[in-house]
C-alpha cells in the first residue's frame, strides 16, 4: 500500500469530545465499509448501556463505538459522548507483542491484523495498553478484531469511513503534525482541558482526544506509561541472542573442563 | 538379559485406569473445544484472554520442568557425579512435563494449525518470539536426548551416534531453558501498569529463572518418592539431601532478592494491604519461601519426611506464583470495569488429562526403558559407588 500522494506522510485523527453529539453515524460507516454484522444482541444497545459494558462497547464486529457519560460540569449533571477505537499507537504494543507478525504498523499510521499470520496466542489482547482488541472466542477459527484505521482508504490520503461522516467536526483527520495542531488550537481557542490524551500515553498514538470533562470520569486509562511500550521489552529481547550465546560457550567450556580424563557419564 | 530387555510390559492398575479415564475425558472436551471453539470451553473473555491453561499448562508446567535443565547443569556440566543416579528420571520428568506443555499450548491458542508461523514470521521483537522458539527447540533436544536412552533397548543402531553428540545436545539443552525460563517472566515485563505492583518488577526474568532453578529438586524430591511406590527403586538419602541444599540456598538468594526488590521499589507495604491479591501474596511467600527456609535451616531437611515437607511447599509457592502472576495479580486490572474469570471445569478437567497422560508415559517408560535403574554398562558401575561429593 504504497501511493505517491501519502509517501512519506504519517496520518492521525482527533476525536473532540465536547463537539459530538452521539449520533452514532461513525459506527454505522465503519459496519458498512468493513463489511461487520450487525449482532441481534448488540442492536438494541444504547450509547449509555455501552458506557457501563467492561469493553465500553468494542466486540468483534464492533470496531468503533460510541458510549454516553453523564459527567458534572460546574455543578450541573451534563452528557459527553465518547468514541472508542484502536488508538494506533506510534510504537504499538501489540505489534511488538506478536511472534508472528500479525500485527504491523503501517508507514502511513493505521495498525492492521493479518489473520493469516496469527497463531491466536492473544498475548496482543494482554500488551495492549488500551484494550482495544477483541477475540472471536465463539468461532472454531477465530480471529483477533480490532479497527483497521480503514488502511486503503488511509493509504490513498482519504479520511478513514468514520471520520469522513462526522457531522459536526468532532472528528478531524489529517497528517499526525496537522492533527496534533489542530488539538492545540482548539484547545487554545475553547473551553478545554489543557491535556490532549494520546500525545504522551503508551509513548503517543495516531489517534488524540481533547475534552472539557476530566479524561478519568470517562473511563479513560489516566495511569497508563507514557514510554512507548515495546521500548520495554526491545533491550531485553536485544541482549538474548548474545546471552545465549555466551552462556552456551561458558557451558560448553565448564563441560570439558569438568569432564577432561573423565569418562563421559551416559 | 537380551530377550528380557526387548519385552514390553504395562501393569494395568486401579490408579491407571483412572488416569486413562481422566485423559479421555479430557480428550472429549478438546475435540469439543477444536468444533466449537474456546468460548464454548472456558471462561475466557474479552477482559481475560489468558486464564488456567496459560498458567496450569505453560507457566507452571515449564517451571516445574525446570529440574531437567537443572540436573544436567549439575551432572553432566558439573560432574557432581553423585546426582547421576537421579539424573535420567529428572530428566524424563522434564520431558514429559514439555509435552504437557506444547499440548496444552496447541489447544489453548486458536489457530493452533498455524502453530509453525512465528517460524517462518519472524515477530523477533516479542518476548514470545524467544519463548516459543527457545521452547521448541528444547523439547525436540530433549527427545533427541530420550532417544538416546531408548535405543538401548530399539533401533540400536543409531545409539552410537547420538551418544556422540550428546555433549552437544546437553550444553544447548541446558542453554535453551535458561533463556526461555526467564523469558515467560519477560512477558509480564510489558505488563506495566497491569500486573500488580508485587509482582511487577524489572526483576521478572531472574525471578522466573531462579524459582525454575529452585523447585527443580523439590520435584525431583517429590517424583522420587511417588515414584519409588511403583518402580521400587528408593533413592538414597544424601542424593535428596544435597539436591535440597542447592535448592534452599537458591531459595534463601530468591527470598532475599524478592524482598529487597519490593523494599527498593517502595512496593513491600503493599504486602500487607489486606486484599485478597496481598493475602495470597503473602501465602505464596510464607508456604513458599519463608516455610521451607526455616524447614531447611533448621535442620528438618536430615530426614526423608522433612524433605518432602520442604518439596511440598516449595512446589506449592512456584505454582501460587505463576497463578499469582497470571490470574490473582492481573486480577484488579482486568476486573476494574467489570469483567470477570474463574476457569470452568472443562478448564481444569483438561489440565489434570495432560497430567494423566504424562504420568501414563511416564509409568510406561520408566516400566521399560532404564531410567531409574543401574545403568546397563559394566563401566558405569563404578561411578556409581564413587564417592559423594555436592560441594
Amino acid at each position: 500500500m504504497t501511493n505517491e500522494l501519502t509517501a512519506g506522510k504519517a496520518f492521525g485523527a482527533l476525536v473532540d469530545i465536547p463537539r459530538c453529539i452521539g449520533c452514532e453515524s461513525c459506527s454505522v460507516a465503519c459496519k458498512l465499509y468493513n463489511g461487520l454484522d450487525w449482532e441481534e444482541e448488540r442492536k438494541r444497545l444504547t450509547a449509555a448501556d455501552r458506557a457501563a459494558e467492561p469493553n465500553k462497547g468494542l466486540w468483534p464486529e464492533d470496531w468503533t463505538s460510541i458510549a454516553q457519560y453523564n459527567p458534572e460540569k460546574d455543578g450541573v449533571r451534563t452528557i459527553r459522548f465518547v468514541k472508542s477505537q484502536c488508538f494506533h499507537c506510534d510504537e504499538p504494543a501489540c505489534a511488538s507483542a506478536c511472534f508472528s507478525k500479525a500485527f504491523q504498523k503501517l508507514p502511513q499510521g493505521p495498525v492492521i491484523y493479518d489473520q493469516s499470520l496469527c497463531v491466536g496466542c492473544r498475548y496482543c489482547m494482554l500488551a495492549c495498553p488500551f484494550d482495544i482488541i477483541k477475540y472471536e472466542w465463539d468461532k472454531a477459527i477465530p480471529a483477533c478484531r480490532k479497527c483497521q484505521m480503514c488502511a486503503p482508504r488511509v493509504a490513498e490520503g482519504e479520511a478513514p469511513a468514520c471520520v469522513a461522516v462526522c457531522p459536526t467536526g468532532a472528528l478531524f483527520f489529517g497528517e499526525k503534525e496537522e492533527v496534533l495542531a489542530e488539538a492545540k488550537k482548539r484547545i487554545a481557542a475553547g473551553d478545554y482541558i489543557d491535556h490532549i490524551y494520546g500525545e504522551q500515553e503508551a509513548g503517543g498514538t495516531g489517534w488524540l482526544y481533547i475534552s472539557d470533562i476530566p479524561f478519568a470520569e470517562m473511563r479513560f486509562r489516566t495511569d497508563v506509561t507514557t514510554r512507548s511500550l515495546p521500548s520495554y521489552t526491545e533491550s531485553y529481547m536485544g541482549a538474548t541472542p548474545l546471552v545465549g550465546i555466551g552462556w552456551a560457550a561458558v557451558l560448553a567450556g565448564l563441560y570439558v573442563y569438568n569432564n577432561k580424563g573423565k569418562d563421559h557419564l551416559d | 538379559m537380551e530377550t528380557a530387555r526387548r519385552r514390553w510390559t504395562f501393569k494395568m492398575t486401579p490408579v491407571r485406569g483412572l488416569f486413562l479415564l481422566i485423559a479421555l475425558i479430557a480428550l472429549a472436551i478438546v475435540l469439543v473445544r477444536l468444533v466449537l471453539g474456546l468460548g464454548a470451553t472456558t471462561n475466557l473473555n474479552d477482559q481475560w484472554p489468558w486464564g488456567f491453561w496459560i498458567s496450569f499448562d505453560v507457566l507452571i508446567g515449564v517451571a516445574l520442568a525446570g529440574g531437567g535443565y537443572g540436573i544436567a547443569l549439575i551432572v553432566y556440566v558439573l560432574r557432581r557425579d553423585g546426582f547421576y543416579p537421579i539424573a535420567r528420571s529428572a530428566m524424563l520428568t522434564s520431558l514429559l512435563g514439555y509435552v504437557i506443555v506444547v499440548l496444552g499450548l496447541l489447544i489453548e491458542v486458536g489457530q493452533w494449525f498455524n502453530f509453525y508461523q512465528p517460524f517462518i514470521s519472524w515477530g523477533h521483537h516479542s518476548v514470545l518470539f524467544e519463548v516459543f522458539w527457545c521452547i521448541s527447540m528444547y523439547t525436540l533436544i530433549q527427545v533427541l536426548e530420550f532417544c538416546e536412552i531408548a535405543t538401548e533397548k530399539i533401533f540400536r543402531g543409531a545409539h552410537g551416534l547420538l551418544k556422540a553428540i550428546m555433549p552437544v545436545l546437553l550444553v544447548i539443552g541446558i542453554t535453551l531453558p535458561t533463556l526461555h525460563q526467564s523469558s515467560l517472566g519477560g512477558l509480564y515485563y510489558e505488563m506495566i501498569g497491569k500486573l500488580d505492583a508485587l509482582w511487577w518488577s524489572p526483576l521478572l526474568p531472574p525471578f522466573f529463572l531462579l524459582s525454575s532453578f529452585l523447585v527443580g529438586p523439590a520435584m525431583i524430591v517429590l517424583e522420587t518418592a511417588l515414584s519409588a511406590r511403583v518402580t521400587k527403586h528408593v533413592v538414597p538419602l544424601p542424593v535428596l539431601r544435597g539436591l535440597v541444599r542447592i535448592s534452599a540456598v537458591a531459595l534463601l538468594i530468591y527470598f532475599i532478592a524478592k524482598i529487597g526488590d519490593l523494599l527498593v521499589a517502595g512496593e513491600l507495604g503493599g504486602a500487607f494491604a489486606g486484599t485478597f491479591a496481598s493475602n495470597m501474596f503473602l501465602l505464596e511467600l510464607g508456604l513458599g519461601c519463608l516455610v521451607p527456609l526455616l524447614l531447611f535451616f533448621g535442620g528438618a531437611c536430615a530426614k526423608r519426611g522433612g524433605l518432602i515437607l520442604y518439596g511440598i511447599c516449595v512446589v506449592a509457592g512456584v505454582v501460587m506464583n505463576r497463578f499469582n502472576v497470571v490470574m490473582t495479580g492481573m486480577g484488579e486490572y482486568l476486573n476494574r470495569a467489570g469483567g470477570q474469570y474463574f476457569p470452568s471445569w472443562t478448564e481444569f478437567v483438561v489440565s489434570a488429562g495432560l497430567v494423566c497422560i504424562a504420568c501414563l508415559i511416564y509409568l510406561f517408560i520408566v516400566e521399560n526403558f532404564n531410567i531409574v535403574g543401574e545403568p546397563g554398562h559394566g563401566e558405569e558401575q563404578s561411578r556409581q559407588e564413587g564417592k559423594f561429593v555436592t560441594d
